[in-house]
């Protein structure tokens, strides 16, 4: 099994202890609720979109430690993207915890790649992944998200 | 221990450190002489019951009825037909559901269940409650987990058709009173069905002596193997009763026209069973009563006090569920740490504990936890194991402090 330590790596439990962005926007023009039904972790997103870019994001919810961490991480790495560009950046991140070992574009991740230990962890890529389901769910227009 | 060698799962290493199976409340290990049922079942006897004239079907069929028989003797119920082979606990109950009720619930009807329910022992009253316009009422419980009996009075009336309430609260440990929610219940002519998927392997079940009409478990929580489970009811109540399903082994005889079905239990057994499962049960049933279900209580008991103590001493940890009268489940949640961290920082200790909400949404919310993380007992752990537990917590709070 993987080290323990490549999945709570000290920053990750640094964005638990002290999620970014994690408020409710006044006037969003996008949200939605994703859910865990295996382990009982929900996330409320909260989305400013102005002119195809995330202008503001915010999240609430209450999750384990690696959900928490992965959506504070993600709000920090959409805000100021296009939604194309987030797209995009789901689709890399989504690539980094489903193939462990692919050669992913760091430089495009950020920090997002101190997630890349989950991958040796299968029961828990879903609590890293439901951030990005809603916030799939919320550019799409629907109010909630599962992992299910 | 001597009794760990009948466990050859038991023996094994996980991520390098000796197993410590904490998760018998999800399922229990089986022993040897289970595993050894199967194979000889599959190996020697392999064939189906009921409809050959041929000797591996009469052996088989003679496995099978005699399987019924141990389950009987388990449960003290007087009569075999009174035993009814199902898949599991879920099955048994959405039976009685399918049947019982659609029979007896109509509009303005109400259903009693409790706060502590596992999923399986809400969803089907909800399901024949939006069916049949009828209400499901819900018994509240203390913050120890415990049900209150008189809130439980005040729910009763000549409205309530039926009354399903779990044994052992697999989530909290709680032991209900479950003679006393029967006889209540009986005073306003409602049947009691007993979910006793948490009960049957850990304390004896006498359904007589309880005087319920419908009693619940699953094999794979007694040592057997999955997929089989059984509902014990009164042989008067499943006469009366319609079949749950249709098909081959629950007819007397078939025409275009008209079906007459067959005589109990297997009006309620459409279908070629679980064989292998059911003698593999009545294995795990000899087993479980070598050992003694008194014993099995007792040591159980014994570990749980010691679990709690131990537990008790962590700061920060909370036991959810401490009802006077408990059996062997330690529910616990930490400060600052969520369960899914905790299970799987215990995982790499080889430590297997369930995390989440156990199948009891309503519970969790009651109790104001998103989920918890939960070790279950069983006669084949130790104290030692109930110590590996302790420093894998230790471990945990040592990641995240």
């Amino acid at each position: 099994m993987a080290e323990l330590s490549h999945l709570y790596q000290e920053i990750l439990l640094e964005h638990n202890s002290k999620p970014r962005n994690f408020r409710k926007l006044e006037h969003p023009n996008h949200s939605a609720d994703g859910y865990n039904p295996l382990c009982g972790d929900r996330i409320n997103l909260y989305l400013d979109i102005k002119d195809g870019v995330v202008a503001d994001v915010g999240f609430q919810g209450s999750g384990c430690a690696i959900s928490r961490a992965a959506s504070s991480l993600m709000t920090q790495s959409i805000k100021g993207k296009t939604v194309a560009e987030a797209e995009q950046l789901f689709r890399e991140y989504r690539r980094m915890l489903t193939q462990p070992g692919a050669d992913v574009d760091g430089e495009l991740l950020g920090d997002l790649e101190f997630l890349a230990g989950v991958a040796a962890f299968p029961t828990r890529i879903k609590c890293a992944i439901l951030s990005w389901h809603t916030l799939q769910a919320a550019l799409e227009g629907k109010e909630t998200a599962t992992t299910e | 221990m001597k009794i760990r060698k009948d466990f050859p799962v038991l023996a094994q290493t996980v991520h390098g450190k000796p197993l410590v199976y904490l998760d018998n409340a999800a399922t229990t290990q089986k022993p040897q002489a289970v595993i050894d049922t199967l194979v000889r079942y599959y190996t020697t006897e392999n064939a189906n019951i009921h409809r050959g004239v041929h000797t591996l079907s009469q052996l088989a069929t003679e496995d099978y009825e005699g399987a019924r028989g141990k389950v009987r003797r388990l449960l003290n119920a007087r009569e075999d037909r009174e035993i009814v082979f199902v898949r599991g606990t879920t099955e048994a109950i959405n039976l009685v559901a399918q049947t019982y009720g659609r029979q007896n619930v109509g509009p303005g009807d109400e259903i009693v269940i409790s706060a502590m329910e596992h999923h399986s022992n809400i969803v089907p009253w909800q399901m024949l409650c939006q069916e049949r316009r009828a209400l499901l009422k819900v018994v509240p419980c203390n913050d120890a987990g415990e049900l209150l009996l008189d809130e439980y009075e005040k729910l009763l009336s000549p409205r309530t058709k039926l009354v399903s309430i779990v044994h052992v609260s697999n989530a909290l440990g709680t032991i209900n009173p479950a003679k006393q929610l029967v006889d209540m219940a009986h005073r306003w002519g409602a049947p009691v069905l007993l979910d006793g998927a948490q009960a049957a392997a850990h304390m004896p079940v006498d359904v007589q002596a309880l005087g319920c009409d419908f009693y619940a478990f699953s094999g794979h929580k007694l040592y057997g193997p999955t997929g089989i489970g059984v509902l014990y009811g009164r042989a008067e109540l499943l006469e009366a009763m319609p079949p749950y399903q249709g098909g081959g082994d629950m007819i007397r005889s078939v025409t275009f026209e008209k079906t007459l079905y067959n005589s109990l239990p297997y009006k309620f057994e459409a279908g070629t069973p679980n064989i292998a499962g059911s003698i593999g049960l009545g294995t795990a049933i000899d087993y479980v009563n070598f050992i003694g279900l008194e014993r099995i209580a007792a040591y159980e008991d014994e570990l749980l006090t010691y679990g709690a103590d131990r537990l008790s001493s962590i700061e920060g940890l909370r036991i959810i569920g401490t009802a006077k009268e408990k059996a062997g489940i330690l529910s616990f949640v930490l400060d600052k740490v969520h369960p899914h961290d905790i299970g799987t920082i215990l995982d790499a200790e080889g430590v297997a504990v369930r995390t989440g909400h156990h199948c009891a949404q309503p519970l969790m919310d009651r109790f104001g936890v998103p989920a918890t993380a939960r070790a279950s007992l069983s006669f084949y752990n130790t104290k030692e194991e109930i110590d590996i537990l302790v420093k894998g917590i230790d471990r945990v709070l040592e990641v995240f402090s």
